[in-house]
């Protein structure tokens, strides 16, 4: 069985010290470790940001694509080769602005694939723009007044776009963050981990201190009931966001490929695709 | 006895005249006859004239015709529009219940028909086209019992008490009109046809089917016009070989699924139209960049931008030849009947793996939605070929902490390509520039050498059929060149120009990019002038013959964008002025 270190390469990541991003490459190497994953039965699908970089940085397979559709190649992999365990991640901006469209509709599709998203509430690749996340009234280099914007809640989002799995860690928080990705990589649906993974360097406001004295950790209140849809969403409200710990999970939906007609257990692409000549005549007969 | 003749229905969208032509051709098409269809419709589903044309032959025909000999026609407005494609002697068959009246200025014989009356009458005015074909099929003189067969084929699983009310209403309208002509019409007797049923179906079927024989799984892809029905024939078909068809949020990630899907080693494809196109660009990069195949079908219509939705044009040539950000390798073939939609969906796949490129397949309207007798199609032609992808077992094992080489430079450009799962294959892709093993790299030299290596991974590039030549004069007075469903229309004009003692030659170009500049020149050194015919308004394959091959000072354009498809009648007239 691989260990964590198997799932490490040699390649330097290009982060900043004091990324938040670094934690959440750790946890998805314990994490795919612990669930008991060999490196090629990985495949890490990123977008493009500081922390689409992260595919990169994982000892499996991995498709760094274009900024806005981790998910959609994802899930294209995932049709493909449903024996393969496949993560996808990116930022902020890369999931809830340029990707909405794609992370709404990969959520109702519920491809079993789990979406880890590094939430800093900025455009760091871009070097400081405001993002969706970003506070009313934060002040980037695209908002010197301050943005004007609501800020985007995706797990509310993501509640009523019918989520199976919404979790919410801080990338300070190994424990608990590598547990949570274990857990989406088990959950048989779409799952989504979105992570408070602070920017050093373009984000003063959001920082390490800051989401310490601001999260509410659920893991705090033992009789929280994740599957307990309105709960969750109540909690969520309650809250304004800044929460953490496995928020809610259905485990009794079926996950797309399982309700694919005609869908096998073995991976597509281990199928044969030659046609005989009688199922081909059979297909011919029909435009007589 | 006659060879050939054009058949129209015309009415309200939603009126059956779909319908009609399906249950009229479907039974010519038991009796051996040749068929080619044309649709004119409008982006609405209730209402708007639409009408069918299909015209009816004893050999094989590529185009639609000038003329009409029969026109049926479900309102006045069916008359008024379309009437003047009568040839003189032509027939009207017109439903009573509008008291049709024919324009003065045409020459034809109108039979009103109680249609509408006669199918009330037997329960429901959705029987109005079995009545209307009924009516026309007699007036041809063909057996009745061959009608009622597709009748009964067409209606079978809806029970015999359907089934005879129908070939009730074909009865009806049979005899009615042949009460009031006193039989069958001479001058409409066709000669009889080989008997033997030949394919029939429009050409986005046949890129379905050729996509299944390909070993094509998956399909991601968001409807549009002309291109849904490609869709729509593989969610039926793609289940019963484990594959699925996934409808998208929007083309983007239709496209990016789809590269998605090859990149973990299943043929997979998208299809689209122009507006869809224009959002896959960015993604087309990525595929180009990261060598990973990619087949997407577009299928141009009326552009720019919602243009003519529903209408014939082949404007999209250089946002396929040129698309994207940066320098790709990437390649557009161009069907040019219904066999190629087939045949060359195999070639699409068995290239997308053999280059690692995405390759765009090009039709247009008339091509994808035309539907038309098509030559039996055979397997044994098929070879799948999937290029440098190596499966496990013959991978060796990886160092700790190596990486398979998956842009390995190579002497052909093409590197061996594994899929994910393979334990000895670790690997990453980037859309970044990367070195050999995918990892980023913005040295100089590796940068140089990577794009080095995808640009002339194409050179030399012929495919199957790259130009299709009948070319027969060493010197010939015109050669004419088109692309698409314009072949059939330019070989009929062509042999009009014979009867002005003009000689022609006609090049059909299928690989559109890279384009076959070395075939393509030595067929310009064949004529004294040369025209490009195409359905678009700035001549975008004139300059790119232009480009390549040369020729500028003898080349001239007829081009076509008001819609519709040629006639070859317009083909003639222009070439004979041209020449
Ligand atoms: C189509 C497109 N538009 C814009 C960009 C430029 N761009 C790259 S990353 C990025 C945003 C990065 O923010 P986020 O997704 O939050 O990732 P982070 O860098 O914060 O991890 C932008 C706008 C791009 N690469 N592609
Ligand atoms: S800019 Fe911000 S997000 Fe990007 S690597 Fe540096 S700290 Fe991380
Ligand atoms: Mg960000």
């Amino acid at each position: 069985m691989a260990t964590f270190k198997e799932f490490r390469n040699n390649v330097k990541p290009n982060w900043c010290p004091g990324c938040g991003d670094f934690s959440v490459q750790a946890a998805i190497q314990r994490a795919a470790a612990n669930v008991g994953l060999e490196p090629e039965q990985l495949a890490v699908i990123s977008g493009i940001g500081c922390s689409g970089r992260i595919s990169g940085y994982i000892n499996a397979y991995g498709l760094h694509g274009i900024h806005g559709r981790a998910l959609p190649i994802a899930q294209g992999v995932k049709l493909a080769n449903r024996e393969l365990t496949v993560i996808a991640s990116g930022g902020d901006g890369d999931g809830f602005a340029i990707g909405m469209g794609h992370t709404v509709h990969a959520i109702r599709r519920n491809l079993d694939i789990t979406y880890i998203v590094m939430d800093n509430q900025i455009y760091g690749l871009t070097k400081g723009q405001t993002s969706p996340r970003s506070a009313e009234g934060f002040k980037t280099k695209s908002t010197p007044e301050g943005s004007i914007e609501t800020t985007l809640s995706p797990l509310e989002i993501a509640m009523s776009a019918g989520a199976t799995f919404v979790a919410q860690s801080f990338s300070s928080d190994l424990k608990q963050l590598t547990a949570l990705i274990e857990a989406g990589l088990n959950h048989k649906g779409f799952s989504l981990i979105n992570v408070f993974s602070p920017c050093v360097t373009f984000n003063k406001v959001n920082t390490y201190d800051w989401f310490k004295e601001n999260i509410v950790n659920l893991d705090q209140f033992p009789d929280y009931d994740p599957t307990n849809r309105m709960a969750a969403m109540n909690k969520i409200m309650e809250t304004n966001g800044m929460l953490t710990g496995l928020i809610y999970q259905n485990k009794e939906r079926q996950s797309y490929e399982n309700l694919v007609a005609g869908f096998q257990e073995q991976g597509l692409a281990n199928q044969d695709i030659q046609l005989s000549q009688d199922q081909f005549e059979k297909l011919l007969a029909e435009f007589k | 006895m006659i060879s050939q003749l054009s058949w129209k229905i015309g009415g309200q969208q939603g009126e059956g005249v779909e319908s009609t032509d399906r249950i009229f051709s479907t039974a010519l098409n038991r009796l051996g006859y040749y068929l080619y269809g044309y649709r004119h419709f409008s982006s609405r589903i209730k209402g708007g004239h639409t009408n069918n044309k299909i015209r009816i032959s004893t050999h094989p025909i590529r185009a639609i015709s000038d003329d009409l000999d029969i026109l049926v026609a479900f309102d006045q407005e069916s008359i008024d529009l379309n009437a003047h494609e009568l040839r003189p002697g032509g027939v009207v068959v017109a439903d009573a219940k509008f008291n049709p009246v024919l324009p003065e200025t045409v020459n034809a014989q109108l039979f009103a028909v109680p249609i509408t009356k006669i199918a009330e009458e037997l329960g429901t005015s959705l029987m109005k086209n079995m009545v209307a074909s009924g009516a026309s099929w007699a007036l041809l003189g063909l057996p009745l019992e061959v009608f009622n067969k597709a009748v009964e084929e067409e209606f079978g699983r809806k029970g015999p008490a359907i089934v005879e009310k129908n070939v009730e209403a074909v009865k009806r309208g049979a005899e009615f009109v042949l009460e009031q002509a006193g039989g069958p019409l001479d001058a409409f007797k066709l000669d009889e046809a080989d008997g033997k049923q030949k394919l029939f179906m429009i050409g986005n079927e046949a890129i379905g089917l050729g996509s299944v024989a390909a070993g094509c799984r998956l399909m991601s892809a968001y409807p549009i016009t002309p291109a849904s029905e490609i869709m729509e024939y593989l969610i039926k078909k793609l289940p019963k070989f484990g594959g699925t068809v996934v409808q998208t949020e929007d083309e983007i990630a239709a496209v990016t699924m789809a590269i998605g899907a090859n990149y973990a080693g299943v043929r997979t494809m998208t299809a689209s139209a122009g507006p869809g196109l224009a959002l896959m660009m960015e993604a087309i990069g990525l595929a180009g960049m990261t060598e990973t195949p990619l087949v997407i079908v577009n299928t141009q219509r009326g552009g720019p931008s919602t243009g003519l939705p529903t209408k014939q044009e082949q404007s999209d040539l250089n946002a396929m030849v040129y698309g994207t950000h940066g320098e790709i390798p990437k390649i557009v073939i161009a069907p040019a009947s219904i066999e190629d939609c087939f045949y060359d969906m195999i070639e699409a796949f068995n290239l997308s793996e053999q280059y690692q490129v995405p390759v765009i397949v090009m039709t247009d309207l008339q091509l994808s939605l035309g539907k038309q007798s098509c030559e039996e199609l055979s397997l044994d032609k098929i070879v799948i070929n999937r290029g440098k992808l190596v499966r496990e077992s013959e991978l060796s094992e990886l160092e700790q902490h190596q990486l398979f080489k998956r842009y390995e430079l190579t002497a052909d450009g093409v590197s061996p390509r594994v899929i994910p799962g393979d334990k000895h294959g670790l690997h990453h892709v980037t859309g970044v520039e990367h070195d050999e093993t995918g990892r980023p790299s913005e040295n100089a030299g590796n940068r140089q050498r990577m794009m080095d290596k995808r640009l002339t991974k194409l050179d030399g590039l012929v495919i199957r059929d790259a130009v299709r030549a009948d070319s027969p004069n060493a010197q010939a007075d015109l050669l004419i060149i088109g692309m698409g469903s314009t072949g059939g229309t330019i070989d009929e004009a062509r042999s009009r120009l014979v009867g002005e003692g003009i000689t022609s030659n006609h090049i059909t170009i299928r690989q559109i990019h890279p384009f076959p500049t070395d075939i393509v020149k030595a067929e310009l050194n064949k004529a004294k002038k040369v025209v490009v015919l195409e359905n678009n308004a700035t001549a975008q394959l004139a300059a790119q013959v232009k480009l390549h091959a040369g020729g500028a000072d003898k080349i001239e354009s007829v081009l076509k964008y008001d819609g519709n498809p040629f006639l070859p009648s317009e083909v003639y007239k222009a070439c004979k002025e041209l020449n």
